[in-house]
This record gives structure tokens, C-alpha cells and sequence, in this order.
């Protein structure tokens, strides 16, 4: 399956995603200029991590208005497999296509390091091949990753099981302790309705090879894969 | 007339002004007098300092790579670039943008080489956290490093911070940056060919920082208050794109020469890309973007903003390399062009404002300065250890230290910095030295700084040694062999003997010591004037050392692994309570001497410690200093937060060596690791350590949830890994929690 | 010239940490009386206009499409003409 990365300026996790596609699934990859205007033959599109634009008004808001959303948004409305990561996250939320806001972190401090995340629905084309309440081990690396929702979006997303991963504990229990950024609910990573796109603040690309620290990051990209291959 | 007023507040003195007075043969533009100031400035001439920097041994094992601003050594097919450099006063007086314009600055050292950066570590030095101002400071120079290394996507994996009295007022910001090249497609900084055309990149030119860091870094601190706006202000996001848009001119071919717009800006990038390439430049002020419309040509000269590069192109490639700028929304405009008359032309609306020959400038005066040893320093070195009282409770002390700010845990530091963005950090920060792998091939780089600054005020010679003898050890613990060190020199006033005698003993001794180890030193830098109302700073020649791991495979930290290991001490006890960390937390005493140092002995105990980690006998490795064997076994337990493992150890075998428990638990005498090792691999070890002439001592076993030290039947250390562990770990946050 | 004046407040359900960290630095020099403190962004732009309640229009909208993210932010403005000794 061909995967396209797409950079802005102030992208700098698009070489980590693009490795980890190329050198450890062994998958076609494009790295795509923001300013490009259309999107062709890509099955999944990759927003990487970084700091778009400097991340200078509110992190994504800006990036959201390069001439690549505009196909991209076409392309996830047809059902096209879109995963953003932090930075990208970020955007994805900004540009509408995820619900929900990014506040600073709790502590006010940029964070990074290895956390544990509870996988919370298994159902999706990111996640079909982690076991159930899976426990993954991927780090995060961001400013602004305190989810945001207010009640109503958040019993929604809860209804239609569109929460992925929570922040837990290494043995996968949720609890403030363990929320390292005050994100609403422990919510690290979610999916729209029809289940195509994921946001999520932890990186995987960055716990795909074992001698990283993890490879529990892969479980993501592979599942993408298998989906892809049994359609 | 120029009066002597104007040029001494530019820093020159009087035989210098009439230096420049028979150069020109004529008096100088004010645009020529302030080019010859910031040229012939300690910062950018180095006047005070070069004679003694020409000891440095440039050679080693590794070819050696000798740029204008960076320099490296060549692996394989690759060149690795690496560079330190202070940012002292900047980040004393704003301690958030000083940071981060230091960080930037060393960035751009490293890709106008050509080399993509793929690390950045830091050495940071604060007087003691009790001071609200300092834990400001603190606060601030994490948040600059963090702001700028963070955005730009170059991972900050390590380094060091201490805290002593003598940098109250006078804070320390040393900031290391690595990249990687092919080696065939290194970059310089020169200008070359008549007729060629030079370019400007990047930000547009302000008033900021003029004769920021050059005068700032030239004079002591008496107000600092006062000069707040001469310092520059960073923009990461536009140097993210600059490092994205130079790599890729670069790689057109196209480009003849580029150069950082560092200090002294424009003047030092036109004047010394001229120098290096034995020709001359012409430029038009008019044509350099400005975001001030009304500035005198001087002040264009000499504006310090940042992310600024000058490029020399190859003439009618000017488009070619002005699109790929556009690509990234970045000024590329041609200001000018390269002559073969050797002077540096300014011209302002086509009149001349300065026209000076571009080597007078590079070529800055050189000064013998005295030196003398300070009077106080005999005394000073005087310790008798039988007077000072035994503590009764070892728990108390061992805790007591790895709760002391220079010795604790630093994660509140390094998780603020995104020490994994480019996947290459195989060890995280956290141990003694980072390891960045090279991806496509089976080798990694280590990488540390070091100067336990203490020891070069007790002993300026010795303690040099001891830091780069230090840096090579915490290296080797990694598995990886020293190869090359970039030095950041920070010390007083050089105009006062008795600070001279400290840097002219610290390069002596760095210089000795690299020449022993085979080792180079490829780049560096000097930072003089680091005086507060209250004195000099300890003398502080921070080692930046990286080292080359041959198999990702055989990687070593610095934790104990696996239940019933065995913990063996390689090296051997010697006395050494002078300076150490333990006498001045406990006692309250900054003296004795230097602990000694068998150069010998040390090299032996690293290459014992190498071959054993490559052979794979080795679990876990870490080498003693602040604190002494007692912390680097108590560190040993506790440094991996969900696995740590506890020990008992049994100090009997050590009483052949007549040495106070004191000594034998806190001493930091150098040339001593302690290795875990599985049973099987015991006698493996000691037959390596036997080869090498090193002691080799079993200590004790890895083993429960407490770190037991027993002597005979006496139970001396008998504390919970909890307890260890909250000591360390909470350290940072508690006083800054104040 | 017509100059404009934004500023962007999270809103007053989402909670504000950095509000809160300098409302403790306030009372911690002993400011007691400093209620509760907001943070937010003050944004200026010098609009290329002469007509007021065409610059109202088009600020307005800038918020709406980019300098205000409505899930957690309100905003507000000013608009005054600049005396053309300041342009």
C-alpha cells in the first residue's frame, strides 16, 4: 500500500514516519509539499509531528490553511486513511476533521518521555491487531496535548466509541497520576465517526524498532496494513 | 578626528586605534573603526587566547576535519561535525532568548558545514538554587533550549549542570551541537572567484543585538541590567526552514562558500569568508533586507539578528539557488561580489563607507598576557583528612548527596527537551553519555561534556586532565571509543594574572591529556570575562567528547540488569577527598588537592572496560566521580525508574587499601568503574582486567529491593530503593517547588 | 489606516493553567486581593482601510476563520483610526 507523508515548514517528525514506513514495513512512501494541490493513488495519508509553522498563533491552525488540505480534506471525506500524529493531530483537530481542542499542558512544560497508553477499541483499521485493553508503551513529545472537549462531544465520542487510546499506567489503569498533561478523560488518541482518521498525540514511528526502547508503536502501522491488504 | 573616547568604548586600546591608524593610512570611517573592534574583539580575533590554543593536538585516531567554524573527523564515508560554544552573558541578562540564540548560533555552525545536526547536548552551570535568581535562571535557559531545540527537531540528549556559588551572577550556557555529512560533500566558510556573486539568506536585518555579543563577551558584568536590549531574539521556525533550504542549495553544487551571520554579523561573515579565501568582497547595504528602514551603514554591519547566513554562489547559478530559498519563503538576495583586490568594500547607495583589507581585519593582534599563580592556592590545597570527623550515619550522608542539585537526577530538565525527534537516540538522557545511532550503517556515536569545574579551581592543570580523562570514561562506559573532543573554554578576566595562570594551566593540561589519549580536539571556543561583582567563576574548560561505537549491538548502561550479578570495581581505591562533592556538602570545605591522576592507569581501566562490553561480557557500567563509589552504586540501582534493582555489598575487600570509610564510600579519585557482570562471566572478566594491569575487586551482588554496604560484621549503607530513589528524583522539583 | 486591537481569551469553562500559575506568583508577593487571573493574546493589525464598519466586518471574520479557535476561545476587539502622523 503507498503511504504519502506530508510535509509543512516545521515539520520534523516527516523523515521518522517516512523511515518507518520505507525501512521497517517495507511500503511505498511519498513525502508530499504542503503546497501541492492534489493527491493521487495514496492509501494512507501520514501529518507528521513538528512545529508547523512555528506553531505561532495556536499549533496547527495555520498549516490548515496550506493549499494540501483542500485534497485532503476530498480525500478523508471519500474514506481515505488519514492518521496525524501530535503536531499533525493538531491540525487534523483545527481543521475540523477530529472534534475536540488542544490546550497547553497541565504542568505548562513541554514533555518528553516514554508513557503507557490503553488501548480502548480494537474495532478500528489503526488498532485491529492489538489485544484487547492492550497496554502500549510509545513516547510523547509535545507542548499542547491536553485534549479538550466540552461534555456533550465528549459523551459522543464515548458513544460512538471513537476514544483509541487513554493515558494509563503500566499495568493499564486510568487515573490522574498517569495523565501526563491533563488531557480530558486521559484521551491520547481518537477517531472520527466513520472510523478512517486517528489523531493521536504519542508518537509511533518513534517505537517501531526495539532497540528505540519499543516497538508497540508498529502494532499501528501494521494494522493499517492488514486492513488495507484483507479489503 | 576620531577621539580616544569612541574607540576605547568599543573595547580598542590605544596602541590598537594606532595600529589601525597605519593599516589605512588614513583615520577610519565610523563604519571601519566599529568593523575593527568587533574583528579584533576577544569573541571573533581571540587576541588573548591564541597562542596558548595552538598546544591542542589536532591529530588522532580518526582523520581530523579543521573547518572555520566547526570541525569533525571523518568515519567511513561519513564526516561528523561537532562544535561547543558559550552563550553566557546573553542568557545571564535573558536567560530564555540568550539560551535559545545560543542553541540556534551552534545549529548554524553546524549546517553551513554541509552536515545535517542530528544532536545538541548542553553544559549549564547556576550558582546554588536557594537564590530565587538562579532558579529563575535556571528556569529560563531550560525554557530557551527547549523553545529552540525542540521546534528546529534536533534532539537534545544530553550534557551536564552543576551549581556552585561561583557562577551566582554569572551563569554558564555552553551549548553542543553534532551533524553528519558525507564526507565528500563538506561546505566552507569562503569566498572564492573574482566575479562571483555573494548572497544574503534569511531573516531580514534589525537593530537587535548590535554589538551584542562581541562587546557583551568582552567585558565583565558590572549592571547587567542595563544592556538587556542588545540581546537577540531566536526564531527556530525560521532557522528549521534555513537548515531545510541550505541543505538542499547545497546540494546543487552551486554554492562556492556560506557562513553563519553570527557575532559582529555581517562584518565577520564578509571579512572572514574574504580572509579564508584570499580574495576580496564588495557589497551595497541598500540591497540587504532590513526591518528597520533608517539604519546608519554601521549599525548594518554590525546587527547581531539572528538566522542570518551569508552564501558565495557560483556566478549565473544566483536563481537556481534564490528558488529553492522561495520554496521555503526565505530571502535569498545578491549584495554583492567576490573581487581579487583582498579588500573588504562597503559601499552604502554606491558610496564607499569602508574599504579595508579583509586579513587586517581577520588577523587580530596577539597578546602575551601574564600570568601568576594565586597566593591563596598553597593553602588552599591543604587538607588533612584525620581532622575532619567520621559521620555516624552513612545513610544520611549517602542520601544527603544524591539529593544535591549537581549530583541528583536531571529528568525535570531533560524531558522538557525532545531528546528522541530523528529516531536515533538509543540511550536516552539520563546516563552518562547519550548514544545517537547512524542510520544505514551498524555504528553509533556517543557523546558527553565534562569539567568538574572544582577541581581546575583547586588545580587547574590536574582538573583538565581529570575532565577530559572523565569524558572518555563515561564514553567508554557506553561501549563506545573516544574520538574526538570540541572544548568551551569559560574563564575570568584575562587580564588579571591569576585568572591568565588558570587558563594558560587548563589548556596545558587538556592539551597534555588529549596527546596521551590519541585524541584531537577538532573545534572550540573561548569565553573570557565571566566575572560577577563577587569574582571570577571557577575556571571552566567544558570537554565536549564524542566517541564511535563499531556494532549498535554492543551498547552498554550505566544500571544494574538482572538479579545476582556480580558487582566488580575495576581500577583501584586511592585517596581523594580534595574537592570532592562530599566535603563540600557535608563539611562545608572547598579544598585539598586534585586527586590523582595516573594517565596509565586510566587508559587501562578504559580499554579493560571496551573490550569487555564488546565482547559482551558486561550488564551494566558506570564510571565514579561527583560523589564517589557510594553514589555510583546507589545510581547503579536507581536510574531506571520501572526496573530498579537493589545490592549488597561487601566492603571488606577494600581494607587492604588503609583508607577511612569516608574515603573509601565518597573519594572521587578518577580511573575507577563499577561493572555488573553475569556469574558465568566472571572469571571472563577478571582475565581481561588481568591483561590490562587493572584492579579488579568483587564488591558484592545485584540483589533485592535495598542498597546494603556491610564492612566485617558492621552494617554501614542499609536503605530502600524508594528511598534512594525520591532523594534523587526529587531533587530539581523541590527547590524549585519553593 | 484603521488599527485593530484583538484579544483572545480561553473561554471562561475551560480552565486556564497559566492563568492560575501567575494568580499563586501574584499572591505569593502578596498581592491577596488579585481574584482570579486570565491569560490570553493581545493581536494588533493596521488594516489598509478607511471605512470602520468595513474593518469591523473583516476582522471579524479573520477571528472566526483563523486567529480564534471558537472550541475554547472567545474574543473581542477595538477599532480605532490612526491620525495619519502615525502611519
Amino acid at each position: 500500500m503507498k503511504f504519502g507523508v506530508v510535509v509543512f515548514p516545521g515539520s520534523n517528525c516527516e523523515e521518522d514516519c517516512f523511515y518507518v514506513i520505507k525501512e521497517i514495513l517495507a511500503q511505498p512512501a511519498e513525502r508530499i509539499w504542503h503546497k501541492q494541490t492534489a493527491l493521487d493513488n495514496f492509501d494512507c495519508i501520514v501529518l507528521p509531528g513538528g512545529f508547523s509553522y512555528g506553531d505561532y498563533l495556536r499549533t496547527g491552525a495555520i498549516a490548515r490553511f496550506s493549499p494540501i488540505m483542500k485534497p485532503l480534506v476530498d480525500f478523508a471525506h471519500k474514506g481515505g486513511i488519514v492518521i496525524g500524529i501530535c503536531n499533525g493531530f493538531q491540525i487534523l483537530l483545527e481543521s475540523g476533521l477530529l472534534p475536540g481542542a488542544m490546550l497547553r499542558n497541565k504542568e505548562l512544560h513541554f514533555i518528553c518521555k516514554y508513557v503507557h497508553i490503553k488501548t480502548e477499541n480494537i474495532n478500528t483499521l489503526f488498532t485491529n491487531l492489538c489485544s484487547s485493553s492492550q497496554v502500549l508503551k510509545i513516547p510523547i513529545a509535545h507542548n499542547e496535548g491536553n485534549y479538550y472537549i466540552d461534555e456533550q462531544g465528549l459523551k459522543s465520542l464515548e458513544k460512538n466509541r471513537q476514544i483509541v487510546f487513554r493515558y494509563c499506567s503500566p499495568k493499564g489503569e486510568i487515573n490522574k497520576e498517569f495523565n501526563p498533561n491533563g488531557a480530558i478523560a486521559n484521551i491520547a488518541g481518537i477517531v472520527n465517526k466513520e472510523g478512517n482518521i486517528l489523531g493521536m498525540m504519542p508518537h509511533p514511528e518513534r517505537s517501531s524498532e526495539i532497540e528505540l526502547g519499543s516497538e508497540d508503536g508498529r502494532l499501528i502501522f501494521k494494522s493499517i496494513l492488514k486492513w488495507t491488504e484483507s479489503k | 578626528m576620531i577621539k580616544p573616547e569612541i574607540y576605547r568604548s568599543l573595547g580598542l586600546s590605544d596602541q590598537e586605534y594606532q595600529k589601525i591608524l597605519k593599516i589605512l593610512g588614513r583615520e577610519p570611517t565610523s563604519t571601519e573603526l566599529a568593523m575593527f573592534s568587533v574583528e579584533w574583539s576577544e569573541h571573533c580575533g581571540y587576541p588573548r587566547s591564541r597562542n596558548w590554543l595552538k598546544l591542542l593536538p589536532k591529530k588522532g585516531k580518526y582523520q581530523s576535519l579543521i573547518g572555520e567554524d566547526s570541525g569533525g573527523i571523518i568515519v567511513d564515508d561519513l564526516a561528523i561535525i561537532f562544535k561547543m560554544e558559550s552563550h553566557n552573558h546573553p542568557s545571564q541578562i535573558e536567560p530564555k532568548q540568550g539560551a535559545a540564540t545560543g542553541v540556534g548560533g551552534i545549529i548554524r555552525d553546524i549546517f553551513t558545514a554541509g552536515a545535517r545536526p542530528i544532536a545538541s547536548l548542553n553544559s549549564l552551570r547556576f550558582g546554588p538554587l536557594s537564590e530565587p535568581y538562579n532558579r529563575y535562571l535556571l528556569g529560563g535557559v531550560v525554557d530557551g533550549i527547549q523553545f529552540y531545540g525542540n521546534c528546529i527537531g534536533i534532539p537534545t540528549v544530553g550534557g551536564e549542570i552543576y551549581f556552585d556559588e561561583s557562577y551566582s551572577g554569572n551563569c554558564l550556557v555552553n551549548a553542543m551541537c553534532i551533524g553528519v555529512a558525507n564526507k565528500d560533500k563538506l561546505a566552507r566558510a569562503v569566498a572564492l572567484g573574482a566575479g562571483n556573486s555573494i548572497l544574503y539568506v534569511g531573516s531580514s536585518t534589525g537593530r537587535d543585538g548590535i554589538g551584542g555579543c562581541s562587546v557583551l563577551a568582552s567585558h565583565e558584568f558590572k549592571k547587567g541590567e542595563e544592556k538587556r536590549p542588545t540581546v537577540q531574539i531566536g526564531d527556530p521556525f525560521m532557522e528549521k526552514c534555513l537548515v531545510e533550504a541550505t541543505l538542499e542549495a547545497l546540494a546543487t553544487g552551486y554554492i562556492v562558500g556560506i557562513k553563519d551571520m553570527g557575532a559582529a554579523g555581517l562584518t565577520c561573515s564578509v571579512s572572514e569568508m574574504a580572509s579564508a579565501g584570499n580574495c576580496g568582497v564588495e557589497i551595497e547595504l541598500q540591497l540587504v533586507p532590513r526591518a528597520d528602514a533608517n539604519m546608519e551603514p554601521w549599525e548594518v554591519m554590525m546587527s547581531e539578528s539572528q538566522e542570518r547566513m551569508l552564501i558565495c554562489a557560483r556566478k549565473g547559478k544566483e536563481k537556481e539557488i534564490q528558488e529553492i530559498f522561495l520554496k521555503w519563503d526565505l530571502h535569498a538576495v545578491v549584495i554583492g561580489k567576490v573581487t581579487d583586490n583582498g579588500m573588504v568594500c562597503v559601499k552604502d547607495k554606491g558610496k564607499i563607507v569602508a574599504e579595508v583589507s579583509a586579513h587586517s581585519l581577520t588577523e587580530a593582534p596577539v597578546y602575551d598576557m601574564p600570568y601568576e599563580k594565586p597566593d591563596y592556592l598553597d593553602e588552599l590545597n591543604k587538607l588533612d583528612v584525620t581532622k575532619l570527623y567520621e559521620p555516624k550515619d552513612y545513610n544520611e550522608v549517602l542520601l544527603k548527596l544524591l539529593n544535591c542539585p549537581t549530583i541528583c537526577n536531571k529528568a525535570w530538565v531533560y524531558e522538557q527537551y525532545d531528546h528522541m525527534v530523528q529516531t536515533n537516540t538509543i540511550i536516552l538522557p539520563g546516563m552518562s553519555a547519550a548514544v545517537i545511532r547512524l542510520k544505514g550503517t551498524n555504528k553509533a556515536i556517543a557523546a558527553t561534556t565534562d569539567c568538574n569545574s572544582r577541581f581546575c579551581y583547586l588545580n587547574p592543570y590536574r582538573g583538565a586532565q581529570m575532565a577530559v580523562a572523565e569524558a572518555a570514561r563515561n564514553l567508554v562506559c557506553s561501549g563506545a571509543e573516544p574520538a574526538a573532543v570540541t572544548d568551551c573554554l569559560n574563564f575570568g578576566n584575562p587580564e588579571k594574572p591569576d585568572r591568565f595562570w588558570y587558563f594558560k594551566n587548563c589548556v596545558e593540561g587538556i592539551a597534555d591529556t588529549c596527546k596521551f589519549f590519541n585524541i584531537p580536539v577538532i573545534s572550540g571556543n573561548v569565553s573570557f570575562y565571566n566575572e560577577s561583582p563577587k569574582g571570577a567563576i571557577y575556571p571552566t574548560p567544558t570537554i565536549g567528547m564524542i566517541g564511535i561505537i563499531e556494532d549498535t549491538g554492543k551498547i552498554c548502561r550505566q544500571h544494574f540488569k538482572k538479579e545476582s550479578d556480580v558487582i566488580i570495581l575495576l581500577g583501584s581505591l586511592k585517596q581523594g577527598l580534595g574537592g570532592s562533592e562530599y566535603l563540600k556538602e557535608i563539611h562545608g570545605l572547598t579544598r585539598g588537592d586534585v586527586p590523582d591522576l595516573d594517565l596509565q592507569l586510566e587508559q587501562s581501566v578504559q580499554a579493560a572496560v571496551l573490550q569487555a562490553i564488546r565482547k559482551g561480557l558486561v550488564n551494566s557500567a558506570h564510571d565514579c566521580s561527583e560523589g564517589g563509589l557510594a553514589v555510583t552504586i546507589a545510581e547503579a540501582c536507581i536510574t531506571e525508574e520501572n526496573q530498579m534493582l537493589g545490592a549488597v555489598i561487601k566492603l571488606d575487600v577494600l581494607e587492604n587499601f588503609c583508607l577511612r570509610m569516608d574515603e573509601i564510600l565518597f573519594a572521587e579519585a578518577p580511573s575507577r568503574i563499577v561493572v555488573s557482570v553475569n556469574k558465568d562471566n566472571l572469571s571472563a572478566l577478571c582475565e581481561i582486567a588481568k591483561k590490562h594491569s587493572v584492579g579488579c575487586q568483587i564488591l558484592g551482588e545485584v540483589k533485592g529491593d535495598r542498597l546494603i554496604a556491610r564492612y566485617k560484621e558492621k552494617t554501614i549503607i542499609d536503605l530502600s530503593l524508594v528511598k534512594l530513589s525520591d532523594s534523587w528524583r526529587k531533587a530539581i522539583p523541590q527547590r524549585l517547588a519553593k | 489606516m484603521i488599527e485593530a486591537e484583538i484579544y483572545i481569551t480561553l473561554k471562561k469553562t475551560v480552565a486556564d493553567p497559566q492563568g492560575l500559575t501567575v494568580k499563586h506568583a501574584l499572591e505569593s508577593l502578596g498581592y491577596k486581593e488579585a481574584e482570579q487571573v486570565r491569560m490570553g493574546k493581545l493581536i494588533t493589525i493596521r488594516l489598509n482601510l478607511k471605512n470602520k464598519e468595513e474593518a469591523e466586518g473583516k476582522i471579524d471574520e479573520m477571528c472566526r476563520k483563523l486567529l480564534a479557535n471558537p472550541i475554547i476561545e472567545d474574543y473581542s476587539f477595538n477599532i480605532r483610526c490612526l491620525p495619519t502622523d502615525l502611519q
